[in-house]
């Protein structure tokens, strides 16, 4: 038995990779409150206050301090680098300081080259040479196969964000299985596979084997990568301190492998949680010690820095990098897995400040220990830096080990994953059905060449219709592309080190996606309910509508259109799933665009709805901006209809609310009044 | 039986306690100068509503009303008091607290005919959110449009039958922020037995942009909205002038109780 394991409850978990049955039978659940928490000690405020002074030095040069042109970012690219050394109790940056941004051309050499180029860099002429002339990347794979059909598309932004120069991300490797197991466990395991797989050599037999050699090679690059800092990761972690290390170093790993759009860690602090109680069991550590630890981890998780297209931050609106960590929810035993360390995660937002990353995601039920409960309010209303997410809904698909990737991406850590798809803009293939295919803002003949609408009203059964062709159209061309797109990833920009943390048989989602559900939603509402009158241009396209009446607007809890929104996520996901998808995956569906709704709704002519040219679309499932009249609930309660078997990936709702609207404010408002303690009171001043 | 709404929130958290399903009645006898719903106030307009409806609507979002309930407000919901003793006669059987935010102008102790109407919504309302808003009749007059006697009045006919009551009183600066006036306001608040919470409102001009949309004028144009500190303040004095009457009516029981005993 290993060292690390020692003082640990035992079972399945030793003798095959099991992360959560190592949680389930070693974790504690805290019930209680805040109280127990430790303020940062001196070496964090020093150190953060080195991260503070380069934030500024890097928002004075523009937006980025430091690039590297020369040396292509590899698991073990680059030497240590470090904030400072001393004070550094968790080790590890993607390059050989902080705020360098690495090179990663496997996505694309043109994006990468841009991306140094807005910022005033330039990648080295031997680099741009080899991954042009030697060396090709999945962006070049994919426009090797991509139809003129999909370039259109593409183009006009009726399949748009679409991961075709950029790392699809979106994938969580199962971190934690480097500090229980230690790297050289996992190689061995990786082996057995390899040498248990099919051998009859059909294409996909020959592409795993090729994967899983990928695979251990990652992980042996990964133990040299502790090596460079120090550490030797072959063994489990023997303490806390080695155990956040160890899991960091996988981390590390993936981002300096892949710049994916969302570089998710997982669900962590539970993990923690159980080597910090068991060195605070030996006597090994305090609680001033394991806040320290959790603080200088949260902080590197903060520091994650890729090299990135203006382009690319005006779609996702900033620089994000989703290390989003699943924080509570419930144990299918009834259990809550709230540890103390799920506090001291949430701690950081007062220790270190409020900051957007990690994106510190609370997977919620009204189950969980009140106390927690309580004490996510008051983070939220103190830094309004946390998410939250229904657990109650994802649990009974993904079981009580699942994490979420990028904003609602629910997966079984280690054993399910996906192919991130972007979306389809609903709303634009709604104007090609008006229009028969024609681009409303381009004039080019983008969709198929269906017969247009000709009547100057609206007719809804007419519409309908003829939306229903064009979305069967637009689902095959988006199902395809992406097929495309994910079978070059797999080629050219292969996440090994996070596919090492994973079992062998992974389940694959097939995320596709949707933009402009309450601008369709709502213009369909308005045809079949007001009156809608086209109005042409000279070569007879419709251009702008006319409506005549009032209509039921998505949003306001009335059937009549929410209805119509349910109606078109179920139809589309129907759609989508006729078709053949890459790999085995299984095709699911997002709403949820949280900050490209902007540029969606640049690229989106006039709809019938009234929503003008370029105005942004609602975010996600939202309704309309100023369309609900009924407050919170209703919008709510019309989001909550929409079927989550048909938008697995996620439906997201963005709620903002002035704290005004929560409650009284204590200063001013005096509840529960109680005459007798004032008459004492008030006897006791005028005996003062 | 039927009543006549402005619009539905179905996420009120401050018209009453926890989340609540607020109902906005529409019309009202009063024109408060710094009304922030004027688009309330006509009476004879708005949507045509059933108990039923309401009710089945406020179904709907049951699970998020935990610890909340219905409140009627408006306009002045007790205007359509008929419909609302309706209402809250079936939300009672349906377990729903029931709760009305009122200036009790409507309320006239020496009509029988509508006392009685009030003796039985009381049977069925839960609490009673009063909003007091001069304490002073003739500036209460000018202030609203009629002066404050009635509204008095409802206050100790609450208290006399053991109503619930949360008081509301909006400071305004020039008008109501007056250490003078918000003494004596708590001093006739001290008074009353059932007062379960007092609620200064700090006036806001949110409620301009509504007047411009209806072509009105606005009648404060020249007053600055209510500060935090001046709403703490307002706060404090509301309380002294309360506390005050306890001590002397508890001076003056104390004095009775001798008398009767020697």
């Amino acid at each position: 038995m290993y060292k690390g394991w020692e003082g640990f409850n035992y079972g399945k978990w030793n003798d095959r990779v099991d992360v959560r049955d190592f949680i389930q039978r070693n974790y504690t659940e805290y019930t209680g409150d805040e109280s127990f928490l430790a303020p940062a000690t001196e070496a964090t405020l020093k150190l953060w206050k080195m991260v503070m002074e380069l934030s500024k030095k890097e928002a004075q040069a523009g937006g980025v301090l430091d690039m590297d042109t020369k040396i292509v970012s590899t698991i073990t690219s680059h030497g240590p680098g470090y904030l400072d050394r001393e004070l550094e109790t968790i080790v590890g940056f993607q390059t050989d300081k902080p705020f360098k941004r690495s090179l990663q051309p496997y996505g694309g050499i043109r994006v990468a080259e841009q991306a140094c180029e807005a910022y005033g860099y330039k990648v080295d002429d031997e680099v741009d040479e080899i991954f042009t002339k030697y060396r090709k990347t999945h962006n070049q794979g994919v426009f090797d196969v991509y139809t003129p059909e999909m370039r259109a598309a593409r183009k006009s932004g009726i399949i748009t964000g679409l991961p075709d120069a950029y790392g699809r991300g979106r994938i969580i490797g199962d971190y934690r299985r480097v500090a229980l197991y230690g790297i050289d466990y996992l190689i061995e395991d990786k082996k057995q596979q390899l040498g248990t797989s099919l051998e009859r050599m059909t294409g996909d037999n020959i592409r795993l084997r090729e994967e899983l050699s990928e695979q251990i090679k990652a992980l042996n690059s990964l133990k040299e990568l502790g090596k460079i800092y120090g550490y030797d990761i072959s063994q489990p972690a023997r303490t806390a301190k080695e155990a956040i290390q160890w899991l960091y170093f996988g981390y590390l790993a993936a981002i300096k492998e892949q710049n994916g759009a969302a570089m998710s860690l997982g669900r962590t602090s539970t993990f923690i949680d159980i080597y910090i109680e068991r060195d605070i069991k030996k006597g090994i550590l305090n609680e001033i010690q394991a806040q320290e630890l959790i603080d200088h981890f949260i902080m590197k998780l903060r520091l994650v820095k890729f090299a990135r297209t203006p382009e690319y931050n005006q779609l996702f609106s900033g620089d994000p990098t989703w290390v989003t960590e699943s924080i509570g929810g419930m144990g299918c035993n009834g259990y809550s897995l709230v540890t103390r360390t799920s506090f001291r995660y949430l701690h950081t937002l007062t220790n270190l400040g409020t900051a957007p990353e990690p994106n510190l995601t609370v997977l919620w039920s009204p189950r969980l220990p009140e106390a927690f409960k309580r004490y996510c309010a008051k983070m939220s209303i103190l830094t309004s830096s946390i998410q939250y997410e229904n657990d109650e809904i994802m649990r009974t698909d993904h079981g009580d080990d699942y994490a979420i990737a990028c904003c609602v991406s629910s997966m079984r850590v280690g054993k399910e994953m996906q192919f991130f798809g972007a979306r389809a803009n609903l709303a634009k293939c709604l104007l090609y059905a008006i229009n028969g295919g024609i681009d409303e803002k381009s004039k080019v003949q983008v969709g198929p060449k269906f017969r247009p609408v000709e009547s100057e009203y609206l007719d809804f059964d007419d519409v309908k219709s003829k939306f229903e062709d064009m979305m069967e159209w637009l689902a095959k061309l988006y199902v395809n592309t992406l097929n495309i797109i994910h079978y070059m990833h797999d080629k050219y920009a292969y996440e090994a080190v996070q596919m090492a943390l994973h079992d062998r048989e992974v389940k694959r989602f097939f995320a596709t996606g949707i933009a402009g559900l309450s601008v369709v939603a709502d213009s369909l509402s308005a045809i079949k309910y007001a009156k809608v009158k086209t109005v042409r241009d000279e070569d007879g396209i419709v251009y702008d509508y006319q409506i005549e009446g009032d209509f039921p607007k998505y949003g306001n809890n009335d059937d009549r259109v929410d209805k119509l929104a349910v109606d078109l996520v179920e139809s589309f996901m129907s759609k989508i799933r006729k078709h053949h998808v890459y790999r085995h995956s299984i095709p699911t569906m997002s709403i949820l665009t949280i900050t490209s709704n902007v540029v969606y709704g640049k690229k989106t002519g006039n709809t019938p709805d009234g929503r003008r040219y370029g105005e942004p679309f609602a975010p996600g499932a939202n309704p309309m901006h100023r369309r609900d009249t009924h407050g919170a609930l209703a919008s709510l309660t019309s989001v909550s209809k929409l079927p989550f078997r048909d938008a697995q990936d996620g439906i997201s709702n963005t709620f903002s609310i002035v704290p005004g609207a929560l409650g009284k404010d204590n200063q001013v408002f005096a509840g529960d009044l109680d005459l007798d303690r004032l008459l004492e009171e008030a006897e006791f001043e005028t005996k003062e | 039986m039927h009543g006549y709404i402005h619009s539905i929130e179905t996420f009120g958290t401050v018209d009453g306690p926890g989340v609540r399903y607020v109902v906005f009645f529409q019309g009202c006898p009063l024109r408060c100068k710094y009304c922030h719903n004027p688009d309330t106030w006509q009476t004879g307009i708005g949507e045509e509503v059933s108990v039923d409806e309401i009710l089945d609507d406020y179904e709907n979002y049951k699970p998020y009303l935990h610890g909340g309930g219905i409140t009627c407000t408006g306009g002045e919901p007790l205007l359509q008091i008929d419909f609302i003793k309706e209402l809250f006669t079936e939300a009672k059987k349906r377990g729903i607290h029931t709760c009305v935010d009122t200036s009790g102008a409507t309320f006239s102790p020496d009509n029988p005919e509508i006392l009685q109407k009030f003796d039985r919504l009381i049977e069925v309302t839960d609490l009673f959110l009063l909003d007091i808003k001069h304490i002073d009749s003739s500036q209460h007059l000018w202030l609203t449009g009629q002066g404050n006697e009635h509204i008095l009045a409802f206050a100790g006919y609450l208290d006399k039958n053991n109503k619930d009551m949360w008081i509301r009183h909006v400071v305004i600066p020039k008008i109501t922020y007056d250490d003078k006036l918000l003494y004596e306001l708590g001093y006739f608040l001290g008074g009353l037995k059932n007062i379960r919470a007092l609620d200064i409102l700090a006036y806001h001009t949110m409620g301009k942009v509504k007047y411009e949309n209806l072509h009105l004028k606005y009648p404060l144009e020249e007053i600055p909205p209510l500060d935090l500190e001046q709403a703490k303040h307002a706060k404090k004095i509301v309380f002294d002038g309360l506390k005050a009457r306890l001590l002397h009516d508890k001076k003056r029981d104390l004095t009775k109780q001798n008398i009767l005993k020697s």
